[in-house]
């Protein structure tokens, strides 16, 4: 894979820790331009720690996350569903073009140009008649479709989504996907939480496992291995039991060993 | 006949149509800061915020009589105390916000009517709690009026950042980190408007003229624009009947129109074309 000799996004000994524990554990990563790089791991394993330190939401403990970006602010965060209210009274012209506003700031009018971004985000993401329809009319597959679009209008450089495949169709997810493949292709730093290991091997060049500190780091195949996901068991053993019950990454292990 | 009954009563006294302006300027402050507290789930907040004026009131009262501002300024003061040591306690302890509002205001509550019973004659005390919108006089009226043009113009500046920040947090924090500022001015707009509708209705009543013409619009519009221009109607209109009612019927004003609204409510639960009874799945 042809990268920038100069990551975009570099990790070095990060620690972050959450009263008293250890969230996660000198942390050392580089991400690339162009790259494709998902998280998995166990619950509680500092996956969405992790985004959430490259945003600058959770303080650092020690270490430092250098990010190398020609604009102040350049990084798309796409929060998990699960966390924003459906039944809100906004349209889903309105919510894509809240995206705008992390360049534009909250102030100014949404001009013709803001409109025209909307109206190809809309059509990108497979709504192309939708503008005007209110978000409680949405399916689950297509409220995700419209939070894509608000995250291309946002136009960063650096792209973070968490679960964004958690409760969404089959056929949304091929969509979805198609549309990561092509910021990848357009140069931008891509890096998704997820919980689901057949998905990662599947859509996923490079991964991450992670469970408080980085057991493996790499190109996928090499990094889901039996070895790599019994130590990663191993070490959630640690902090949590009740792990098991309901982690889809750790059930499939315990089928597997 | 309707004439005389909705239209007369305005034409002939003063203090009636001093008291109509002054519901129409507390409907449009009121109204849009409560479509944004149900949509914040801060309903409850709200509630208790309205009680936590009291103490702040009955001390203006003991300092200065009956006097609006007097009693206004110390209303705005201990609503703010109570906010912030509220939301200080819930962060640094145990106990969630919604029961740390609940601890407070139970004890402004108290130590209000306290307060005002040292010194007050029974009939004041009702005047505090009930408000006395029939007596509202040019001082109020320009007070009232003068919060309302605030709470529309800082609403409308910061719409956009406060509907987000309510919609979707965590986008909110990831674009701009601001989210707590534009909160904080929101609850310094809820307890203005507060404020401004208890002179009117009461420290008890001031809430409702907030909450229920918002959740009423819930059941009439989809979006965030016309649940306010929606609420505001209701609102107005609740304030009209209730003064008609208040003159004809002699009920005290400001129950006479939380009843109203609440009666509009209630029917508009059965009947509103969304997410009603009548249509639960639209």
């Amino acid at each position: 894979m042809s990268q920038d000799l100069k990551p975009t996004l570099s990790f070095k000994n990060v620690t972050i820790a959450y009263k008293n524990s250890l969230a996660l554990e000198n942390i050392s990563l580089d991400f690339f331009k162009g790259s494709l790089t998902a998280i998995l791991g166990p619950n509680g394993g500092g996956k969405s720690t992790l985004l959430k330190s490259i945003l600058g939401l959770v303080p650092l403990e020690s270490g430092e996350i250098k990010k190398f970006s020609s604009k102040y602010k350049d990084i798309a965060y796409l929060p998990q569903q699960t966390e924003i209210d459906r039944t809100f009274p906004l349209t889903v012209n309105d919510v894509i073009a809240f995206g705008a506003c992390q360049a534009k700031g909250f102030f100014k009018e949404i001009n013709q140009e803001t409109n025209v971004s909307i109206q190809k985000a809309l059509e990108k993401v497979g709504l192309k008649e939708a503008g005007s329809r209110s978000l409680h009319t949405l399916s689950g597959g297509q409220f995700q479709r419209v939070l894509f679009a608000r995250t291309m209008l946002q136009d960063a450089q650096i792209i973070l989504l968490d679960e964004p495949f958690a409760a969404v169709d089959r056929f949304t997810i091929e969509d979805l996907i198609k549309i990561i493949k092509e910021w990848a292709t357009e140069g931008r730093t891509i890096i998704v939480v997820s919980h689901d290991l057949e998905f990662v091997q599947t859509y996923f060049p490079q991964s991450i496992l992670l469970a408080r500190r980085v057991i493996a780091y790499g190109p996928t195949e090499k990094v889901i291995t039996l070895k790599n996901l019994r130590q990663a068991r191993q070490v959630s053993y640690e902090w949590e039991e009740s792990n098991f019950q309901d982690d889809k990454t750790m059930q499939f292990l315990k089928n597997d060993v | 006949m309707m004439y005389d009954f909705f239209i007369e009563p305005f034409n002939h006294y003063a203090f009636l149509r001093r008291a109509l302006v002054a519901c129409i300027a507390l409907s449009l402050g009121c109204a849009p800061v409560g479509v944004l507290l149900v949509l914040r789930r801060m309903s409850l907040m709200g509630d208790a915020l309205s009680h936590s004026v009291l103490p702040g009131v009955a001390l203006g009262y003991l300092l200065m009589g009956l006097s609006l501002p007097a009693m206004g300024i110390g209303g705005m003061l201990s609503g703010l105390l109570v906010a912030l040591l509220a939301s200080f306690i819930s962060r640094q302890t145990v106990l969630k916000e919604d029961a740390s509002f609940v601890g407070f205001y139970l004890i402004a509550l108290a130590l209000g009517a306290i307060l005002v019973s040292t010194k007050g004659k029974n009939i004041d005390l009702m005047h505090i709690l009930f408000g006395s919108i029939l007596a509202v006089d040019k001082a109020s009226l320009i007070l009232i009026a003068s919060i309302t043009s605030v709470s529309v113009l800082v609403m409308a500046l910061i719409f956009r950042p406060l509907v987000l920040e309510c919609f979707d947090p965590i986008f909110m924090t990831s674009i701009s980190g601001r989210g707590s500022l534009y909160h904080l001015i929101f609850m310094g707009l809820v307890v203005l408007n507060m404020v401004s509708a208890f002179q009117a209705l009461g420290t008890l009543m001031a809430l409702g003229m907030m909450m229920l013409p918002a959740i009423t619009a819930r059941f009439w519009a989809r979006e965030v624009w016309s649940l306010y221009l929606i609420a505001i109607l209701f609102a107005i209109l609740s304030g009209f009947l209730g003064l008609i009612f208040s003159y004809h019927y002699s009920w005290p004003s400001g129950p006479a129109i939380i009843l109203v609204a609440g009666v509009l409510y209630l029917i508009t639960v059965i009947v509103g074309p969304y997410g009603s009874l009548r249509c639960r799945h639209t």
